[in-house]
């Protein structure tokens, strides 16, 4: 096969919202003209150049891209190889990438005359930067949250009542962020003519996996210039960490079809590897259907959803974004994992050499960075995507290193 | 299996002749055992059921209720496995034997429980249990042709949904691809009881006769005999789920002979009214 034949990774998903086998669209029928209608809209406001301009001047002025590309001197000299660089993510506005979503879809909701926001969150990030898009852009959200992350996450659920939003406990299943998912889907489908739900990561039916994955790519294009202009050449290697896979693939879509890059995601390992230990959904899951697409998910025998686990609230999903699925059976992308502990180490180490404080979901890309650079030349380099920061973390890291 | 001899066309087609809406009853696989379960679909056959179907519970079921939801929990949390819920169907099939008219069982069943176990090992494991169609109602229709296809080679039904969002044509078009009935989904939302009928519902049913020949039933939120009562003209069955669903958790803190009686009772209450 010649270079000029072969279809570049980068061009998915087609129509159906297919990449390779998976994606598509697993709905209710009560939701397929609704996303029929999205999908006209996303595709509408995306070849728009008033939009871009529009979300642009909002990730600038209130966001405040672009996010820094930060040369990690002293990671570095502690690998001793590869020179580190950080994507400083954690910058933005709301202290994680998640905003970058939510600006774009906030907007494309006011374009498409919806009156109403609904959105799911685990940890509360997600919710956070919905709720924030909401109050600028003075629209009502609920924000659907397990009753048991709101009593483990009750500063996010402050920010979120500050900010106007309406938290709604979620009592079913699990109580976690499956079963938020599962309710924003349900509010959705009652509500569907005057309501967006703007789902948090690149998960979910078609076009909510490459509308995300559009909003979050900003993070790839600027590493990728910022890397020209500093470098005046690619990075060898792009870690990004894996849970629904958001900033992964915000991170890695611009350098898919640069061959030379080596893309890396790192899922969560958790504290072992029996069912219910981990979140490795890329690692130990099977291709399945849940939350509406087609992609890896850790499931039973019987097809039902497996518990999972990580000490990064961010990372504990059993699905992942069916891009991720096509990255990974094409070979393009490597997942691999980082433990609890090592995670926790991570998150020390980067602190008291960086003075930066990573988010947990970070520390882990981060461990993952620092092995690989260890192994590399002085003159290689490798970009971590610092998807947000720590502070959210600091009780639970508090409490787990014993400093209660 | 003969695919000109499914169970739920001679059921319809039946139905049709002495002009009686069906009434389908919704039943979650093991809750709160397998062994009250046929328990129930007895009583339900008895008071005038002509189809079952089979509710095959699931972590994540974003197409339902809170209701059915929580009744999946609790089946699941007693371990539930697809295994159990062939056996049920074999034994809710041999009750046939003690009447003049076979009872039709279709499943409802996410896709991702299918997918697991594989389409083929579930359809195979589903016509020896005696399903004569499912209803996955998180498959639209433009997903649907491979699970349709080796489902045709089998006898069985796969059970179309629409909704009040589904526009006229392309709901026209589900109609005429619909095996065995279609499932008229009454309200936008999810499945759980409601009190009125809304006149759009009705005017969708009348555009969808004259439009397809399909037998058409109306779910989610049938919760009342009036409901019934004011529906029947209009369909050619009805769908009781989470009214009856919600009276599972009962079984629970009280006698299982009190709870069957009343489900028997509301059944014969539904099916009197859809006869009269």
């Amino acid at each position: 096969m010649t270079i000029a034949e072969k279809t570049p990774l980068s061009a998915v998903p087609n129509a159906l919202g297919r990449f390779g086998p998976f994606g598509g669209k697993y709905v209710p029928e009560t939701l397929f003209e609704a996303l029929k209608e999205l999908e006209k809209a996303f595709r509408s406001a995306i070849g728009d150049p008033t939009f871009l301009a529009e979300v642009d001047k909002w990730l600038q002025d209130f966001v405040g891209r672009p996010s820094r590309l930060f040369f990690a001197e002293r990671l570095t000299k502690h690998a001793g190889g590869a020179k580190i660089y950080l994507k400083r993510e954690d910058l933005n506005h709301t202290g994680a990438h998640k905003i970058n979503n939510c600006i774009g879809q906030a907007l494309l909701a006011k374009r498409m005359g919806k009156k109403r926001i609904i959105a799911e969150t685990g940890a509360g990030q997600h919710g956070v930067a919905t709720a924030t898009a909401c109050a600028v852009f003075d629209l009502p959200c609920v924000v659907y949250m397990g009753e048991e992350d709101i009593r483990r996450q009750k500063l996010n659920v402050f920010k979120m009542c500050a900010m106007g939003a309406t938290v709604s406990p979620v009592t079913s299943g699990s109580r976690t962020l499956r079963d938020a998912v599962n309710e924003a889907m349900r509010d959705w489908m009652a509500s569907v003519g005057e309501t967006h739900y703007i789902l948090g990561s690149v998960v979910g039916p078609h076009p909510f996996p490459q509308m995300v994955r559009e909003f979050q790519a900003v993070i790839g294009r600027e590493t990728r210039l910022q890397c020209l202009a500093q470098m005046g050449k690619l990075p060898e290697a792009v870690v990004a960490c894996v849970g629904g896979g958001s900033n992964a693939a915000g991170m890695f879509y611009p350098f898919v079809d640069d061959a030379s890059v080596e893309l890396i995601g790192v899922e969560a390992g958790g504290r072992g590897f029996g069912v219910g230990e981990h979140s490795l959904t890329l690692g130990y899951g099977n291709p399945g259907v849940l939350h509406g697409t087609f992609s890896y998910v850790l499931q039973d025998e019987d097809g039902q959803t497996a518990d999972v686990h990580s000490v990064s609230a961010g990372l504990d999903y059993p699905g992942v974004g069916p891009e991720h699925s096509y990255w990974k059976v094409n070979n393009r992308v490597r997942y691999t994992s980082v433990n609890d502990k090592e995670a926790l180490d991570g998150f020390q180490l980067c602190s008291r050499l960086e003075g930066i404080l990573p988010a947990l979901e970070t520390s882990h890309a981060l461990v993952e960075a620092i092995r690989i650079a260890s192994k590399m030349k002085p003159s290689e380099v490798v970009v971590i995507c610092f998807s947000g920061r720590g502070d959210k973390d600091c009780y639970e890291i508090a409490r787990l290193l014993g400093h209660e | 299996m003969n695919p000109d001899s499914n169970a739920i066309d001679i059921c319809f087609a039946t139905l049709g002749k002495k002009g009686r809406v069906a009434l389908i009853p919704f039943v979650t696989a093991g809750d709160p055992d397998v062994k009250t379960s046929l328990k129930v679909c007895e009583v339900l056959i008895e008071n005038g059921a002509d189809l079952i179907e089979i509710g095959f519970p699931y972590s994540d079921p974003i197409a339902d209720g809170p209701v059915i939801q929580a009744s999946y929990t609790r089946a699941l949390a007693k371990n539930i496995k697809s295994s159990q819920i062939w056996d049920l169907a074999k034994a809710i099939k041999s009750l046939d034997r003690h009447r003049n008219r076979p009872v039709p069982l279709v499943g409802m069943v996410s896709y991702s429980l299918i997918h697991r176990q594989g389409v083929e090992e579930f359809l195979n494991h589903a016509n020896d249990a005696g399903f004569s169609g499912f209803i996955v109602p998180d498959l639209p229709w433009d997903e649907s042709e491979g699970l349709e296809k080796a489902m045709q080679t089998r006898g069985l039904k796969l059970i179309q949904l629409v909704a009040p969002t589904t526009p006229l044509e392309r709901a026209a078009t589900i109609a005429r691809a619909s095996g065995g009935f279609l499932y008229c989904v009454s309200i936008s939302g999810i499945t759980g009881a409601r009190k009125d009928i809304p006149p759009a519902l009705i005017e969708r049913l009348k555009a969808l006769k004259c439009r397809s020949s399909t037998p058409l039933c109306v779910g989610f939120g049938i919760s009342q005999p009036d409901q019934a009562e004011m529906l029947k003209g209009h369909c050619d069955g009805i769908i009781v789920g989470s009214a009856l669903v919600k009276q599972f958790v009962r079984f629970s803190n009280e006698p299982v002979e009190r709870v069957l009686a009343d489900i028997g009772l509301f059944c014969s209450s539904m099916r009197k009214a859809l006869d009269t």
